[in-house]
């Protein structure tokens, strides 16, 4: 478990405290894979940086499995760094090193001098990002997601509990960026490790992860399981960046559809009610006709979700909405 | 063949009666400038690596300290190589029991030629990235372990580009040194090229130190390129 208490982060920049982080509190537990999203110079490298204390808090306590980590000796927190994995944007892999001795740096860094110990992990690390073929190649011989494969591997060489991804797919295109991400969600899956990605594009945490916070100007402004998040967005900034991975319904609103006749509605379906005929037996029994303006239906995470935006007419819809609720629906009417 | 080159080369440069003496000298620049770049290095790299990790924002940061040794660096490296070498005669003697010959330029030598590389292997070491820095960090390495496992490498081909760049200033300095004693090609060009006017010393070696700095400059490229293939 990684706790935040009370902390806060400010940077003295021509003797003035310029305030990075606000003071928070923050859980995130064991096997969970959580995100925290901002805009560039919304803190969140530095608060992806307190956990293995890169950055210093500037007060409050950092907690892994409750050990403060600001309470330690040089000594017991390099132990503990090498408990904490870390991947970064731009994969910060050593480029006179061959992969193979890229993966074994921690290990060796560890004081690891088992040379048979050490081939053998890197050999079933280089098996895990699919790699193999690749051992004795250089970082520059490499593509992008080779390369963050390798930082991957790398990250996963004392089997830490912990992996800290920073931007991990920022620099890697949409295809890549969706194979490196199936590769974390499998790796957090079969190591049971807890992943702290931070990030900038809602989809990221859309496909990977559990919870999410969001962070605007150095504050959590909301946070909470992603489903929750994505699919009622409080915040104006968390609004924003949910639209930016729905483009059709970010481009108007309600406004878009004044000259539609009916009610608006928009319903958002989870789990087992997206594969459930409700709509259709809803407006049957109530006799209402129904238009659809907009719609998707995708996955969050392993979470199957629908949403769809429709224009309801006729004497029923009132008790439509009802039974459409009992159902397990969730409901908005969009005004105008 | 040889009496046939003998008898050209003798024609050719008339006033030179030794090309033994050449020879020696030959083996005299090489002595005095393997000897000092070797000490150089020795000195020179733990010196840059020192102001590399003391200086803003790096691993070490000591501002007062590296503002010291940055003056002490500065200081050696404005004063002139022949007024050092004089200044240094001295210490010079109490170090190695001589002021002259081989042995007593190297000291000078090194003294001048150190504070110039520390200062190469510092920006050698400010050219790696940053990034890999942290990650290493992150990774609970020492910062002796970084300056080992992660510096060292990475900047190597910067810092064999910087022992070249040194190598070379060095036989400009044994020359230098040459006109005070030292021994070497610059002695004798200066002895015999310029005080006795037989300027066919002069072209002689002036040839040959451009053949030597000609050869140090294409074997620190090709070492230097060796290693940056990645």
């Amino acid at each position: 478990m990684i706790r935040f208490v009370d902390v806060h982060k400010s940077y003295r920049v021509d003797g003035k405290d310029i305030s990075a982080l606000q003071p928070f509190n923050l859980d995130i537990a064991d096997g969970e894979v959580f995100g925290i999203i901002g805009h560039s110079g919304a803190g969140k490298s530095t608060l992806i940086r307190l956990i293995n204390l890169l950055e210093r808090p500037s007060g409050g306590s950092v907690l892994i499995d409750e050990v403060d980590l600001t309470r330690l000796d040089d000594r017991a927190l390099r132990d503990q760094r090498r408990h904490i994995g870390m991947i970064f944007q731009h994969f910060n892999l050593l480029s006179s090193q061959t992969v193979a001795a890229n993966i074994a740096f921690p290990l060796r860094l560890a004081g690891s001098h088992d040379e048979e110990a050490i081939a053998s992990r890197v050999a079933e690390l280089l098996e895990r990002v699919g790699l193999s073929a690749h051992r004795d190649k250089y970082p520059s011989q490499l593509s992008g997601g080779q390369k963050q494969r390798v930082g991957i591997a790398r990250a996963l060489a004392n089997r830490p509990s912990i992996l800290l991804c920073d931007e991990a797919t920022s620099a890697l295109d949409p295809q890549t960026t969706a194979s490196v991400l199936e590769l974390l969600a499998q790796i957090n899956r079969d190591l049971k490790l807890t992943i702290v990605l931070i990030t900038h594009e809602m989809d990221v945490v859309r496909r990977v992860c559990d919870r999410v916070a969001v962070l605007d100007a150095g504050r959590i402004v909301e946070h909470g399981s992603v489903a929750d998040v994505f699919l009622h967005p409080k915040h104006e900034t968390t609004r924003r960046f949910v639209d930016e991975a729905l483009p059709e319904e970010a481009a108007g609103g309600a406004a878009l559809y004044a000259h539609v006749p009916g009610r608006i509605l928009r319903l958002s379906f989870r789990g087992e009610a997206t594969w459930s005929p409700t709509l259709g037996r809803v407006t049957r029994e109530t006799g209402v006709d129904f238009n659809i303006l907009a719609g998707r239906i995708d996955r969050i995470k392993d979470l199957p979700y629908g949403q769809l935006t429709l224009a309801m007419q006729g004497e029923g819809t009132d008790r439509a909405l009802g039974a459409l609720r009992a159902a397990g629906i969730e409901v908005e009417e969009m005004t105008r | 063949m040889i009496a046939v080159l003998a008898s050209a080369l003798s024609s050719l440069f008339p006033n030179i009666d030794d090309w033994g003496e050449l020879g020696k000298a030959c083996i005299d620049t090489l002595l005095m400038l393997s000897g000092s770049l070797a000490l150089t290095i020795v000195l020179g790299l733990p010196l840059g690596i020192l102001l590399y990790l003391t200086g803003k924002g790096q691993l070490r940061q000591m501002p007062i300290f590296y503002a010291a040794l940055s003056l002490l660096v500065n200081i050696l490296r404005s004063i002139p190589f022949i007024i050092l070498m004089i200044v240094l005669m001295p210490l010079t003697y109490v170090l190695v029991g001589t002021k002259l010959g081989i042995r007593g330029a190297i000291p000078p030598l090194v003294i001048g030629a150190a504070p110039f590389f520390a200062r190469l292997v510092e920006t050698a070491l400010r050219e790696v990235e940053q990034g890999v820095i942290e990650a290493s960090q992150a990774m609970g390495a020492t910062t002796w372990q970084i300056v080992r496992h992660v510096l060292l490498p990475e900047a190597r081909p910067g810092l064999i580009a910087g022992v070249t760049v040194t190598a070379i200033a060095l036989v400009g300095y044994t020359a230098m040194g040459g006109a005070i004693g030292a021994g070497g090609l610059g002695d004798l060009a200066y002895r015999y090229g310029y005080l006795s006017y037989k300027s066919d010393y002069m072209v002689v070696t002036v040839f040959l130190l451009i053949v030597l700095v000609q050869l140090l400059q294409m074997i620190g490229d090709r070492v230097v390129a060796h290693f940056s293939r990645h």
